[in-house]
């Protein structure tokens, strides 16, 4: 084997510090191969190992008695009875989706869906939380157009291909994404809790079988590239995105679920980021086992690879399997009749080292566990988060001239205008088990056919919540997940977190990520929702200018099969109950809110107060009343308070409302303060709803009617947004395509 | 009473027809594997929605030589009932058992949602459940839907009462808001729509039973 010293700038390349380099050289007792360097490079690299995150996330807590698999394989696995359980995690493709939008969404679907599958569980739903620069924006609005399209057309054309429904999701622009998109992917799957399966490389002597789609140059390194920011010249990192075909994936599946059910498969694992490294050293470390893997029988798609190309290489759609000796025919055949490339590759040894060899000659000799487990961890500087916008406005929050105005402006902005134009690519009803689709209730709710009862997702972000408290966002983001789910009648079980925050090598980016993950601890602990996994993206930052800190939480919750609750008004003449009260605002706290940033274009002061005890007991009289029937419509209140939550229940039916409330904030404040913790109720008994609420010691109060056609909220009899509900309605319904059209 | 179920690498709404007949009206159903060229013991047949491989080159134009297909074709020759879903319609155009093409939609995208679909005749097997004119809640799912075909042909199948449904508003860019058609046996049906999606109370609509529950009742009438 060549061993010579490689230059500092060959090892900087491979995104490797000195010292890391002098751990390798410690490891090995020699220097690196070619093959070998870039093997640590990958596996090393913020994206594979956490280093940067690895010491924090230690912090979240992990177990229940629902929780089957915890944080460390492809997905986290909860116990849903009758022998089932759900798998589930989030991957974020937010790198990719840059460069190359419609090929980075796709693939980030494809992966996490491998991730779902490689356990046994077969994929029901996907969500997806994403995040653009503004397609107004002056200078970067016709690139961050064409974003929204590729990527939007991206995860239409995997998902719906595949066969999977994309139930929900969440779409927000702020400029601070202009060059940093954010696309995380969530998944859900069901298995049989006998069927589960695992990325261990067991049984010396057994084969080590590759299947799926051969191996090429493409994505190289796109696990590096993960790793570091954006500068001028990231376009050239084209080819490092990789190329996916939702086809292969779709006859991936089946054959997998099909040899599994074989019994002849003892380990299995998807190739994702660094793909063939990754897979065979975490097959191999997780069990203190090796493997020995000669790549002439890699299936390749191009001529004259090198071993450092094919260990490297992303290509899409392709598995890792140990299946027990003597039983390779059984797994052979499945895949053969999906039409699919199978090849054993290598073999399980005891030596605890992976072994690569290359015509023969071996090219790579690491061991296993150092390489997986030891990876350098960091306890990187923190001081205080990162923030330049001020605690106190520097004037007094203007009086607006016009509330009903305000609240069209508000309607119609991008974070809160109809996102049907993005959900409608998306099949959001093949497999026949969505029960509320995007935009139909508070949660997405999907029916399991096993089981005979459901399941309810909410993914939830607020980056601008977070940028002004990182530690309180985060907090109130959990909340607004488990209230979700409340509002249909789940009840909140685990949680998996997608966290996108900016260079750690900053102290005060560092500060963000480790006050958010602790933010993430506390809720998760309180509201008995233990994290089961989730991915972490940092370097999202392009040219020094960082993304607000950006956590994605998905929460899943459990409940009987029955019709959700929707968001709508569904019949005129039905009391209107605010379930939680009016609630708090001041000028501090109504600096994070839509109307801040869509009105008065502006970003200042603190998020709203989180009291958790109360939001708890809010959740709870709220699954109360829907367990009991009570509730015809039900919505939270979240971005845009009050206001824009009575606009949301107008539009689906155009049942409106009139409205009486009886307060002295400022007519801003009451309208479109976030103070949260409150949902909005219609009911046709409002008495059953005071007695369970009063029982929890939750304020509800009568707050008005439902009408046809109008929205009217009067506080002391001053009129403060009178409108037709159609007048609303429309520029909400037509706002994103209009933007988009305009970029055209 | 046994429905078969043809799947093809890429059919994704095979599991949904399955369960659509052994559930939401009760009968037998029975997975037809693509490369077979017997249908076996079934009394009709369901070519489900999805990406029949891939759907490269175009939908459906590499299904329709799947050997299935041969079998297909020679049980629709014999009277069998074929019923094609989107994906299934596709397949049926290419394969010459229906007239006509579907194009991309008029807007180039993939439309998710769930549609008014008139009953445009009940003189089919698929159909005689439903009332003439009946609006049925139906979802669609589908890239290309935008049903084409020329004057002629469009005034033939509308003059020998050939079309079963129609959009009661345009979704697609389907000419004359054509959402399903009859062979001339009329007893091959494709419809871009999908009744399977909508045969469960929960989903939404149970609008599509009256598709199903025709075809079953008219297989058990045949026998």
């Amino acid at each position: 084997m060549m061993a010579s010293a490689w230059s500092p700038e060959v090892i900087a390349t491979h995104g490797l510090k000195p010292d890391e380099y002098e751990k390798i050289l410690q490891i090995l007792g020699r220097e690196p191969s070619w093959t070998e360097l870039g093997i640590f490079s990958v596996m090393w690299s913020e994206h594979c190992s956490y280093k940067s995150s690895r010491l924090h996330l230690k912090k979240l807590p992990t177990r229940s008695k629902l929780v089957l698999q915890g944080p460390g394989e492809n997905a986290g696995i909860i116990d849903i009875g009758q022998g089932y359980g759900i798998a589930f995690k989030i991957e974020s493709h937010n790198h990719p989706s840059f460069i190359e939008p419609f090929q980075g969404a796709a693939t980030g679907v494809g992966g996490i869906l491998r991730d779902i599958f490689t356990m046994g569980a077969r994929p029901l739903a996907v969500l997806d939380a994403l995040r653009f620069g503004p397609i107004e924006d002056a200078q970067a609005g016709a690139r961050n157009a064409r974003i929204v399209e590729g990527v939007v057309s991206g995860i239409s054309h995997y998902g719906n291909c595949f066969g999977v429904p994309t139930v929900g999701g969440e779409t927000v622009f702020e400029p601070c994404y202009n060059g940093n998109p954010l696309v995380n992917v969530f998944a859900l799957g069901i298995v049989k809790q006998d069927e589960v399966y695992y990325g261990k490389a067991i049984g010396t002597g057994n084969p080590v079988i590759y299947v799926g789609a051969k191996t090429g140059r493409d994505g190289i390194h796109g696990a590096s590239m993960a790793s570091a920011e954006f500068t001028e010249d990231s376009q050239q990192k084209r080819p490092n995105v990789q190329v996916g075909d939702p086809f292969m994936e779709k006859l991936l599946l089946e054959a997998c679920i099909e040899a599994m059910r074989t019994g002849a498969i003892v380990g299995i694992q998807d190739m994702g980021a660094a793909g063939l490294t990754c897979s065979t050293v975490e097959m191999a470390s997780r069990v203190g086992t090796g493997m020995e893997v000669e790549l002439d029988n890699v299936p390749q798609r191009e001529t004259g690879m090198t071993p450092y190309e094919i260990m490297l290489s992303e290509s899409q759609e392709r598995m890792l399997l140990v299946a027990e000796k003597g039983r390779e025919h059984e797994v052979f055949d499945v895949f053969r009749k999906w039409g699919l490339e199978a090849a054993t590759v290598g073999v399980v040894t005891d030596t605890a080292r992976t072994v690569v060899r290359h015509h023969g000659v071996i090219v790579a000799d690491i061991p296993s566990r150092e390489l997986a487990d030891e990876a350098p961890l960091y306890d990187r500087p923190h001081t205080t988060p990162y923030r330049v916008h001020p605690v106190e406005r520097l004037t007094p929050v203007p009086a607006s001239a016009d509330l009903t105005a305000d609240l069209r402006t508000i309607v119609s902005s991008g974070d809160m205008c109809s996102k049907s134009w993005i959900w409608e690519q998306y099949d959001y009803t093949v497999r026949t088990n969505t029960m509320a689709g995007p935009a139909q209730a508070d949660a997405a709710v999907i029916r399991i056919k096993e089981t005979g009862t459901s399941v309810a997702m909410s993914l939830d972000g607020n980056g601008r919540y977070c940028y002004l408290d990182p530690r309180e966002g985060t907090k109130l983001i959990v909340a607004e997940c488990c209230r979700n789910l409340s509002v249909v009648g789940a009840l909140p079980v685990a949680t998996t977190n997608n966290l996108n925050f900016g260079n750690p090598e900053r102290p005060e980016i560092m500060a963000q990520l480790v006050a958010s993950i602790e933010g993430l601890a506390e809720a998760c602990s309180f509201f008995e929702v233990p994290v089961t996994g989730g991915n972490v993206s940092l370097y999202n930052e392009t040219l020094g200018t960082p993304i607000f800190p950006s956590p994605v939480i998905g929460i899943v919750g459990l409940m009987k099969t029955e019709a959700p609750v929707g968001i709508g008004f569904r019949s005129e003449g039905r009391d209107i109950l605010l379930l939680g009260g009016l609630g708090e605002c001041d000028e501090v706290r109504f600096g994070g809110t839509q109307y801040a940033k869509a009105v008065l274009d502006d970003l200042w002061g603190l998020p709203p107060v989180l009291d958790m005890a109360f939001e708890k007991r809010v959740q709870q009289a709220m699954r109360q009343i829907v367990a009991e029937g009570l509730a015809e419509s039900a919505h939270d209140l979240a971005d845009g308070g009050l206001a824009v939550a009575l606009a949301e229940s107008s539009f689906p039916n155009g049942i409106g409302a009139r409205i009486e409330l009886d307060s002295d904030l400022l007519p801003e404040f009451l309208l479109f303060g976030e103070a949260p913790s409150r949902i909005v109720v219609s009911t046709a008994t409002p008495e059953r709803i005071q007695q369970i609420a009063a029982e929890l010691f939750v304020p509800v109060i009568r707050v008005g009617v439902t009408i046809g056609g109008h929205l009217e909220v009067r506080n002391r009899n001053l009129p403060l947004i009178v409108t037709e509900v159609e007048t609303l309605r429309l520029p909400w319904a037509g706002a994103l395509e209009e933007k988009l059209e305009s970029r055209r | 009473m046994k429905i078969g179920v043809v799947v093809f690498p890429g059919s994704n709404c095979d599991h949904d027809a399955w369960y659509a007949v052994t559930h939401n009206i009760g009968h037998q159903a029975a997975y037809i594997w693509h490369d077979s060229t017997k249908l076996g013991d079934v009394d009709a047949v369901i070519l489900p929605g999805g990406f029949s491989y891939g759907d490269y080159l175009r939908c459906g134009a590499i299904a329709r030589f799947s050997p299935v297909m041969s079998a297909v074709k020679s049980f629709a020759a014999e009277g069998g009932l074929v019923m094609g879903v989107c994906n299934g319609f596709q397949i049926l155009v290419e394969a010459g058992l229906l007239p006509g093409a579907l194009l991309r939609n008029a807007g180039l995208r993939f439309i998710c949602k769930t549609v008014g679909v008139e009953v445009a005749t009940t003189n089919s097997p698929f159909t005689h459940a439903a009332q003439q004119g009946q609006i049925l809640r139906v979802p669609v799912a589908h890239g290309e839907g935008n049903y084409f075909a020329e004057g002629r042909i469009l005034d033939q199948l509308e003059a020998e009462d050939r079309v079963a449904f129609r959009y009661t508003e345009p979704v697609n860019g389907s000419q004359r808001n054509i959402a399903g058609i009859l062979n001339e046996g009329r007893n091959v049906l494709g419809m871009m729509p999908h009744p399977e999606r909508a045969a469960d109370p929960l989903m939404g609509s149970t609008d599509g039973l009256a598709v199903l529950r025709s075809l079953a009742s008219a297989v058990v009438v045949a026998k």
